[in-house]
Parts: structure tokens; sequence; C-alpha cells
């Protein structure tokens, strides 16, 4: 089962700190829910210096981030 | 440039643009070391229309209504225009009165922080110091669950609220209206509030200010916040190529006296520096952004962060009403002795009262962490 984030309407930074904490967890594959660039652009970011791989897949006003462990 | 500005060569180049553009504003006519200090702008516009009667810091500032405007055309041009709200915003208000008396007992904003620093005064090195502290704070908060909960969206009528007041506001500054004779509109005759660039060229700075600050999220909370966070260095790469550029300019036009005595409308009380800017450090993290970044936000249609600055409005009236804001360094002539300034006992107070109430708000909105 992947972790789900929904971080729809959040302030930064906290989708950030939700899925640091799924990756700190080890909790692999991490599907994201966003719906601004902004947290899709620091979790990006984030999950990237993490080591992670990071898929990105826009629907209408949302992105759905896919976090894997890196390769 | 979609690309370019979310980049770290895109943070770099916008901050040293946005530093270049806030010290060539005091070229321009802006008070000294204070091009851009969105906190004491906001107390000059609460001025200009009679919320507080400091009468040497009134003027509706253009350069927050660019910073809302380009923002606003940024955000639909690049389809970012997202109309939200309804996240706590009664507490928002309380940040944003408190991060306003913070700030006007240092006697600036983060964004002054970095222009007083690029000017050499010293005193800006213990505000920086106390903002860092305040931030640290602010993310212990966030690490141990501290959030105001999810923002709704709505329709497009709330995200044109803010661009509404400020278009009211531009019409009010450059037809230099004045409802009675002897009251608002006010225009500050001597003092800062009577120092600034021409209209049309501070709203023009404001505007490309408010694009590129659009564009590349730059936040000089967030760049402190995310380094102490995650030890992510992209944002503060924006804030010292800010503090760069801003020296680099304050340097040719011959701004630059490095130390902490008689720095211009500025005090050396340490204690009171740290504390206050710790103060709005701590209310900035709480709601996710310094008072630039929340003037970006309103233009980009988020209602709460609009709340959070008719907080900082308000906060600047009592401020200057109950005699919370800081009094500059005087030099007096006859004595031959310099008189320190800082906060009276009623600002001291103020920011203890405030510290008291946000470290209440940090503590008690925090959510369990799974």
């Amino acid at each position: 089962m992947p972790e789900t984030i929904d971080t729809r309407g959040l302030s930064c930074p906290e989708p950030v700190i939700l899925v640091k904490r799924a990756i700190d967890r080890d909790r692999f594959p991490i599907e994201v829910t966003a719906d601004s660039q902004t947290a899709k652009e620091n979790v990006t970011r984030m999950a990237i210096h993490s080591g992670c791989s990071v898929t990105c897949e826009t629907q209408g006003d949302t992105f759905l981030l896919r976090i894997d462990r890196g390769v | 440039m979609k690309d370019f500005l979310s980049s770290s060569t895109g943070i770099v180049t916008a901050g040293g643009i946005i530093g270049a553009v806030a010290a060539y504003l005091v070229y321009l006519g802006n008070p000294p070391n204070m091009g851009v200090c969105v906190a004491c702008f906001t107390r000059d516009t609460a001025g200009a229309i009679g919320l507080h009667r400091a009468g040497a810091v009134q003027y509706i500032r253009p350069e927050l209504i660019g910073f809302v405007f380009g923002s606003l055309v940024s955000a639909l041009a690049f389809r970012e225009f997202r109309p939200r709200g309804g996240s706590v915003p009664l507490i928002r208000f309380v940040l944003g009165f408190f991060a306003m008396v913070g700030a006007l007992v240092f006697l600036g904003c983060p964004w002054r922080a970095l222009a007083r620093l690029a000017g050499g005064d010293l005193n800006a090195v213990v505000g920086i110091a106390g903002l860092a502290a305040g931030i640290a704070v602010g993310v212990w908060f966030l690490k141990t669950g501290y959030s105001l909960g999810r923002s709704a969206p709505s329709r497009t009528a709330v995200g044109l609220v803010m661009p509404a007041f400020m278009l009211f506001l531009f019409l009010l500054v450059a037809l230099e209206v004045k409802f009675t004779s002897d009251g608002p509109v006010f225009f500050s005759s001597a003092g800062p509030g009577s120092m600034h660039a021409p209209l049309f060229l501070s709203l023009g700075a404001g505007l490309l200010v408010g694009v590129l600050a659009q564009r590349t999220r730059f936040c000089t909370m967030g760049a402190l916040r995310d380094v102490i966070l995650i030890k992510d260095f992209h944002l503060l790469s924006g804030v010292i190529a800010f503090v760069v550029a801003a020296f680099a300019v304050n340097f040719l036009i011959g701004k630059v006296n490095v130390g902490f005595a008689q720095q211009p409308i500025a005090h050396s009380n340490h204690l009171w520096n740290f504390l206050g800017m710790g103060l709005s450090g701590l209310c900035f993290a709480l709601a996710g952004g310094c008072p630039g970044r929340q003037f970006f936000m309103s233009g980009e249609g988020d209602a709460d962060a609009t709340v959070f600055i008719f907080g900082m409005l308000m906060g600047a009236a009592f401020a200057h009403n109950l005699d919370f804001a800081a009094a500059p360094d005087k030099f007096d002539r006859a004595a031959q002795l310099l008189v320190t300034g800082g906060p009276s006992a009623w600002g001291q107070s103020a920011v203890l009262i405030g510290l008291v109430i946000t470290l209440a708000i940090g503590f008690s909105m925090r959510e369990r962490i799974r």
C-alpha cells in the first residue's frame, strides 16, 4: 500500500514537513496530492535533495506526485 | 521563463534584482535604508488613511500596490490565481498584528533588516539573529504538529478583495484625495513619510518586484526557515543575492556607513532589536510567510494572507497610537551626547505580551502527529 498524503489547502511549509516525515519513515512509494505550484515545487525539491525520484502528473488544477526511493 | 525563475539561478537573479531595486529606490527618494520595507510601508499607509496620527510616517506607499498587482498579473498569466481562504483567519489577523508590533520595535521588517545590513547598519545583525531565533521556535512548533488547518477554494470575488482595496488606495494617492479639510488622506510634510520616490517609479518598482517574487516564491522568513527545517538553501540564496546587490548599489551611490551608532531610522538597543524581530519572526513562521510574501500571496487570491495584512494595518495603528513603536537613536547637539533610542515601557510590554500570545497560539494549534 502506498502512503498517500493530501496537502491540498495546507500552508507552506506543511506539505514539505508531511512528505519529509514519510520519507524519513521509509514509507515508499509516497503519493502526494497538491493544489499549488508552490507546494509541488517545494515537495519535489526536498524529495530530490533527499535522494528520491519524483514523477508528476497534472490533473486540472491538481498535481499528483509519486515519490520513490532513488535509484 | 517559467522554469528559469523557479531554478536556483532564477532565485539568485530575482533576489539580486529585488535588492538592487530596493537600494535604488532610496536614491530616487525613499527614506534611508528603507527602499523597500513592507512593515514600514504598511505603517505609513495606515497613517495616511488616519488609522494612526504619527505625523512623520503617513504616506500611501505605491510599492505595496505594485506588489499586489504584480503578483496578480503574474498569477493570472501563469494560471496560478487561486481564490482561497478559511484557514483560521482570526489567528492570522492576530499574528499579523503582533508581527507588526515586533517590527516597529525593531524599526523594520525582515526586508528592511536586509536593506539596513546592506547599508552597513550593524544593528540589523542583531535583528536578523532575533529573526532567526523566532523562526527557529516557529520551526519547532511546525515539527511538533503546528497547523492552522486547510484553506478551501473559493470564488473569484474573494481573491479580488485585496486588489480592489489596493486600487482604492492607488486612487487616493494618485488624486491626493482630501476627505475633510483637516482630515485624511494625510501625507507627511517632514520625516520618513515625506521621503518617497516619484509615484509611478515606486509603483513600477513594486510591480516588477511583485512579478519576480510571485514567480520565485521569494520569502525572507522562508529562507531562514528552510535552512533550519530541511537544510535547503534555495530561498536563502535569493536573500543573499538581495543583500549583495543592495550593498553594491548602496556603495555606488555612497550610502554605505558601517557601524551601530547613529544609523538612519534605527536604534542600537540590542535587547529590543533582538526581541522585536524575534516576535516578528515567530509570527511570520506561524503564518507561513514574511510580510512581503503575504502581499504576494494575497495577489494570488489568498484571503488568509489578506487577513494577515489587515492585522498588520491594525498592529501599526495600535503601535503608533499607544506608543509601542521604538524611537530611533538621536544625537543631542547641546549635550554632545548620543541618546540611545528603543521602545518605551509600553512597547516593551507589548512585545512581551505578544510573545506570550504567539507562544500560546503555537502550543494550542497543534495536531497529533500520526
